[in-house]
Order: C-alpha cells, then structure tokens, then sequence
C-alpha cells in the first residue's frame, strides 16, 4: 500500500538529516531492515489510531526546537547513594571518561557502535528483532528509526546475578541535540540485573531499549526522566519474557515539553511476571503521554500496568493501554490502573484503557479515573494543624503511591518519594488556593 | 476560653441561614453540652469554629483566649489549641496513621515556635496514648481511617486529641454509631484529658453520652439559635420528655 504523501514527506525530511551509518557487520544489516520498515510506515500523524491525543510534530520535525538544560543547583544527582556502574552519555554519545570502567562480574557490556562491526554477535537475535515483533498490531515508526538510525548505545549480556545495577546517565548540554539510542540487553536463564537510567539526554530523545529476559531471569528498570522544561523524548522499551521471568520498570518524569513512554511486553513463557509503572507531574507546559501494550502468549502469566499523573496550570496526561490476551494463554492475571490527579480545571487527562481476550479462563481487571483532590481529607488534614500546602503533598504523595509501590528497591523508592515531595513544595505555591 | 458572640451563618453558596445568633462562653476547664434536634445548627458550629469551606460568616465572632478564630485558617487554628472529633472521620487512603499524627503534631509544634518531636520521642508517646485507648500497633501503621470500624475511627479522634493536647476541644456527635463498650472506651479517653486547662464542648443528640462525660453546662438548641441553657439536669429532661415541651417553652 503506497504511503500518504504527507507522510513520505515527513520521513523524507527528518532522514535527509540523518548522518551516514557507514561499516559492515550485523549492526548494518539490522539498520538496512529497519530502514525499509521505517519506509512502509512512514512517520506517525495526527490522524494515526495511537496519535490521537499526542501531537508528534515535535518528535518527528527535522529540525529541533530549543531546550535548554535544567540546572539542578546543589540538589544530589538521583541515584547518587547507591552503588552502581555508571555510564555517561552525553547528547546521545558514550563518553568514555566520565564512566566507569564496564566491568561487572556476570555483566558484559559493550558499545554499540564496537560490536556493531562484528560478523555474529549475540545481540543479533535481539537487536531490532524485539522491535520488529512490536510494530504489529500497532505501529511505531519512532522506534524503527531508532533502531535504524541510533547514534549510540550498549548492549549488556547479563550471565549471572549482577551485583550491582547498571546506570546508563543522560547528560544534555546542547540545546539543540537531537540523540538517538538503542540499547540491547539479554539476561540469560536465572540471571538478574537492575538497570537504572536517568536524566533527560538531549533536547530531543529517541530511544529504543530492547530487553530479552530468559527463562527464570529477572530484570528490573529504574527510570528518573530529566527535569529539562522543553526537552522532548519519545522513549521504547520492547520486552520479551520467558517463563517463570520477571520484568518491572517503573518511569518517574517530571517535567519536560513532550514525553511520550511506549512500553510493548511479551510474555511468552508460563509463569512470566511483567510489572510495568510510571509516576508522572506536570505543571504547565506539559504533555506526558504512556502507551503501553501487554501481549500474554503463555499460560498462569501476571501483568500490572500502573500509571499516575499529577497535572496543574494546564498539563496534559495521556494513557493508552491494552492487554492482549491470546488463544491458549489461560490462568492469565492481567491488571491495568490509569489515573490521573487534577489540581485545578485547566489540565486534562485522556485514557484509552483497551483489553482484547481470546482466552475463556483469564482474570482481567482495568479501571481510568480522573479527579480533583479530596478536599474534605484536605480540611481533615488541616483541621489537625497540617498547613494546606503540605497536607496537598501528603495527598498527592497518597495519590502516586501505588505505582511507587513497584519499584522493588526501597531505598530508590524512598528517594523518589523525597524528590517527589520537593517538587511538590516548590509547585505548591503556583497550584495555590 | 472560647467566647461566640452573636453568630449569624449562612451557607457560601445558597440563601440558606443556619446560624442565627448563638452566643456560648465556656470558661477554662469547663464542659458544656450542645443537644438539640436535627438541623438546628450544631455540626455547622462546630465546623464554622474549626475553619471549614462552605460557609459564611454574616454577623458576630468567635474568640478563643480573645484571638478572633473567624479569621484564621484551619491549620492556624488547630495551632492555636482548638481540636474537632469529626462526626465521620475522614477515610484517607495512602496516608499512614503514624505518618499523619507525627505530620500533625510536628506541624503545630512548629507553628507554635517549639521544636519538633524526634522519631523516637514521637513514637513513645504514641504508643503510651495509643495503649490507653486500645489501640494496638496495626491500627497504627494501616492509612488513616481506612478499613476502621465505627468505634476504632472514634477512639482514633481521641488518639489525635491526646496527641495534640488542645485546650478547646468539640466533639462533634462522638456518640453516633458506637456501642456501649465503645462509648465507654471513647469517654474515658475524654475524661482523662479533663484538666482545669483545657475545656470541651460536647455535640450531642442524646443524654447517655452525658453519663459518661458529665457536664457543667447544657445548651439546647434550635433553629440556629441557644435557646435554653441550664445544668446536667437539663439533659434529663430531655431525654424523658423529648425537645417539643422545651420549644415550646420558649416559644
């Protein structure tokens, strides 16, 4: 089917800025598939099903539209107090020097662009393959593009149970960057590895993290989302999972113009476990949208979709979420939460909660809601000496709770709560009475 | 102590007057009871005093230790020694109970220009108040309210009293939905806070509730207004003949 002309158009231009990819090995041919996806799709529209509510103008122009990097002051750099491997990038480019040497017992991990070159790798089964396999039912062309055209990133084989996680940190400095990574990570059988990543990256992001976990193998995905006020991300994760596995990630963004957080999860194995969540603030200027979709393939499978925004002066949340339950994947449990905190009447929140089961045995539950804050538990609150501004925060903290309450680890998860409670103290005053 | 002067209330948002002139002095260390029917204005004082929305103020003052409270909002109040048992206590879901009682008291300490209770004070104290009131560590730690039965969100106002240790407290229909055992429970928590300090003004339908916390004073009211107030003896009378002789009475 020949592609809308305003479509071709758009890829045309957005790729005539592209650098070259030059080199052989399997990274090009992975790209030179991805490229001829990319061009059967087109880039996404308005008009397109899952770009309803989000305007991917900004995600897909050629040029990009300034941001300039969020100055963080004394503050502590998330993740600081624990112990990790860090990997710095800075505008989408590895920077060798401020990272730690990649050595981690059970852990290889390798950049990209060094392994690319090589005639096998074992990155080759995943590399674009996990992509490929998500474009259908629903498209997503950013994704193909990031594989196709990645700038950087690492993949990380994951052998044993990794001691420590590994922090993959965004830097932007440029206020026209425009990064595009792809990483790859397989956590082999009964392997387990926490990988964190933080920081916004570039005033644009396009990401792409692929993750294989195998057969009793547990990966879990920490992700703070830089504070820049204009930057924009368009981010991926494509997972599939074995049997008896466990995937979680959860998302904290705060801020930033644009972000749109796809999440595409196959459970594949009996057993498999997929916690996927995100805590989301905005105040103003602010478009945050998660599209998430679950496939179960297997039987006695549990996925939790858990997804809360806090929005003010204006902000816009978006949620669009499916589970997939296929023929044959019995005994499935499948729970989906979208909700959305409304502090005054000027910020929106638009849900498409979608399940699609094919199954007769299946547990599935899903539940939107959007609402203002309770202000009777607000008088109870202050009615006890709580001063309003920090009983709200009390509320909101409540508010965002359960999808915190997904992060394994709790001293991050105590930290988030920290950050979050900051924020709201400084934005209190602007949400005022 | 507290000191209503004239009060007229209407609602914010209609033409509807409910309050209509109350005057009530309660001195220090006194207990007073407000009984009267339903509707004639009794939990709109007691949220009017502790600082609610929806209401507004068209004539009068409320004075506590001479501080005009009309004016205040609800924290400043709570600081300023005034504490509501909630007729329904509020449920809230994600807020730990231990967490909102160290927030409150912290809160008001801070107010007042005392220093913060340390985590290990706090939690002394706590479990000390909470013993008393049979109120064991899980209640504690669950959200606040949350999954409480009737009794146990009561005795959990009575907690947050003991914590706060205000001098002007209202108990607003304290009595409703508890059984015996309950009400004795919740009273003694109340008697035991009775010092020459601290005064109470005690919202109620009933005179069995009166049995247990024995007042000084009982007012009656009706149709927005104090329309009778005399001794213990008065609440009695209630109870045998009903509000109807009293009204008409004074007409």
């Amino acid at each position: 089917m020949a592609l809308p002309k305003v479509k071709e158009d758009a890829l045309a231009a957005r790729l005539a800025v592209m650098p070259e990819h030059a080199g052989k090995g399997w990274l090009a041919g992975a790209r030179a598939e991805a490229l001829a996806r990319l061009a059967a799709m087109g880039l996404p529209a308005r008009r397109d099903e899952y770009w309803r509510y989000t305007d991917p103008a900004g995600l897909i122009s050629p040029e990009v539209s300034a941001a300039a990097p969020f100055a963080a002051g004394d503050e502590t750099p998330i993740f600081d107090g624990i112990d990790r491997l860090n990997l710095v990038f800075v505008d989408g480019l590895f920077d060798p020097a401020q990272s730690d040497d990649p050595a981690l017992a059970g852990v290889e991990i390798e950049r990209l662009a060094e392994a690319g070159g090589k005639d096998i790798h074992w990155a080759q089964g995943v590399y674009g393959v996990l992509e490929a396999r998500g474009q259908t039912p629903v498209q997503r062309p950013l994704a193909a593009l990031a594989t196709a055209e990645a700038t950087d990133g690492v993949l990380i084989r994951v052998t044993g149970r990794a001691t420590r996680p590994v922090a993959l940190h965004y830097v932007h400095e440029s206020n026209t960057s425009d990064a595009i990574l792809h990483h790859c990570v397989k956590v082999e059988a009964g392997a387990a590895l926490t990988l964190l990543e933080s920081g916004p990256g570039a005033a644009r992001l396009t990401k792409v993290l692929e993750v294989e976990v195998a057969d009793g193998a547990e990966f879990h995905h920490i992700r703070v989302q830089g504070r820049d006020h204009e930057r924009r991300a368009a981010t991926h994760i494509f997972a599939r999972l074995g049997a008896r596995s466990e995937f979680r990630s959860f998302t904290l963004t705060a801020n930033g113009r644009m972000t749109r957080n796809e999440a595409v999860l196959e459970l594949t194995g009996d057993e498999a476990r997929a916690h996927v969540a995100g805590a989301a603030v905005g105040d103003g200027d602010f478009h945050h949208d998660d599209t998430v979709f679950v496939t179960h393939a297997a039987e006695a499978c549990e996925s939790r979709q858990v997804f809360k925004k806090v929005l003010m002066n204006g902000a816009t949340g978006v949620f669009q979420g499916k589970i997939l339950v296929k023929p044959g994947a019995q005994k499935t449990d499948g729970y989906q939460i979208s909700q959305s905190l409304l502090l005054d009447e000027d910020s929106q929140f638009l849900a498409k909660p979608e399940l699609e089961i094919y199954a007769d045995d299946v547990k599935c539950s899903h539940g939107s809601t959007s609402g203002a804050i309770d202000e009777t538990a607000l008088f109870y609150l202050q009615s006890r000496g709580v001063p309003r501004t920090v009983a709200q925060a009390l509320l909101v903290l409540a508010f965002l709770a359960e999808s915190i309450q997904e992060i394994a680890d709790e001293t991050i998860a105590e930290d988030i709560r920290g950050r979050l409670e900051a924020w709201l103290a400084r934005h209190a005053a602007k949400a005022g009475r | 102590m507290l000191e209503i002067n004239n009060l007229h209330v209407k609602l914010e948002d209609e033409d509807k007057v409910i309050l209509r002139g109350v005057d009530l002095k309660i001195g220090p260390g006194e207990v007073h009871a407000i009984m009267g029917p339903n509707g004639s204005g009794k939990s709109t004082l007691s949220y009017v005093l502790s600082g609610r929305d929806g209401y507004e103020v068209t004539a009068g003052s409320a004075t506590l230790d001479g501080q005009e409270l009309l004016e205040m909002e609800p924290e400043a109040r709570a600081a300023a020694g005034l504490f509501l048992a909630f007729q329904y206590p509020v449920e809230i879901p994600g807020v730990g109970n231990m967490t909102f009682l160290r927030t409150a008291v912290n809160a008001q300490r801070k107010a007042r220009g005392e220093e913060e209770l340390s985590a290990g004070d706090f939690l002394k104290l706590v479990r000390e108040k909470a013993k008393a009131l049979k109120i064991d560590a899980e209640m504690l730690k669950r959200p606040v309210n949350v999954g409480f039965s009737g009794g146990e969100k009561k005795r959990n106002e009575i907690l947050q009293m003991a914590m706060l240790e205000p001098r002007m407290c209202i108990l607003d229909e304290t009595d409703s939905g508890l059984d015996v055992d309950a009400m004795k429970l919740v009273s003694d928590g109340v008697n035991a806070l009775r010092s020459a300090g601290r005064s109470f003004l005690v919202i109620t339908h009933y005179q069995r509730l009166l049995d247990h916390i024995k007042p000084d004073v009982v007012h009656i009211m009706a149709a927005g207004r104090i329309v009778k107030t005399g001794g213990p003896e008065l609440a009695l009378e209630v109870e045998t003949n009903g509000y109807a002789d009293i009204l008409n009475e004074v007409g």
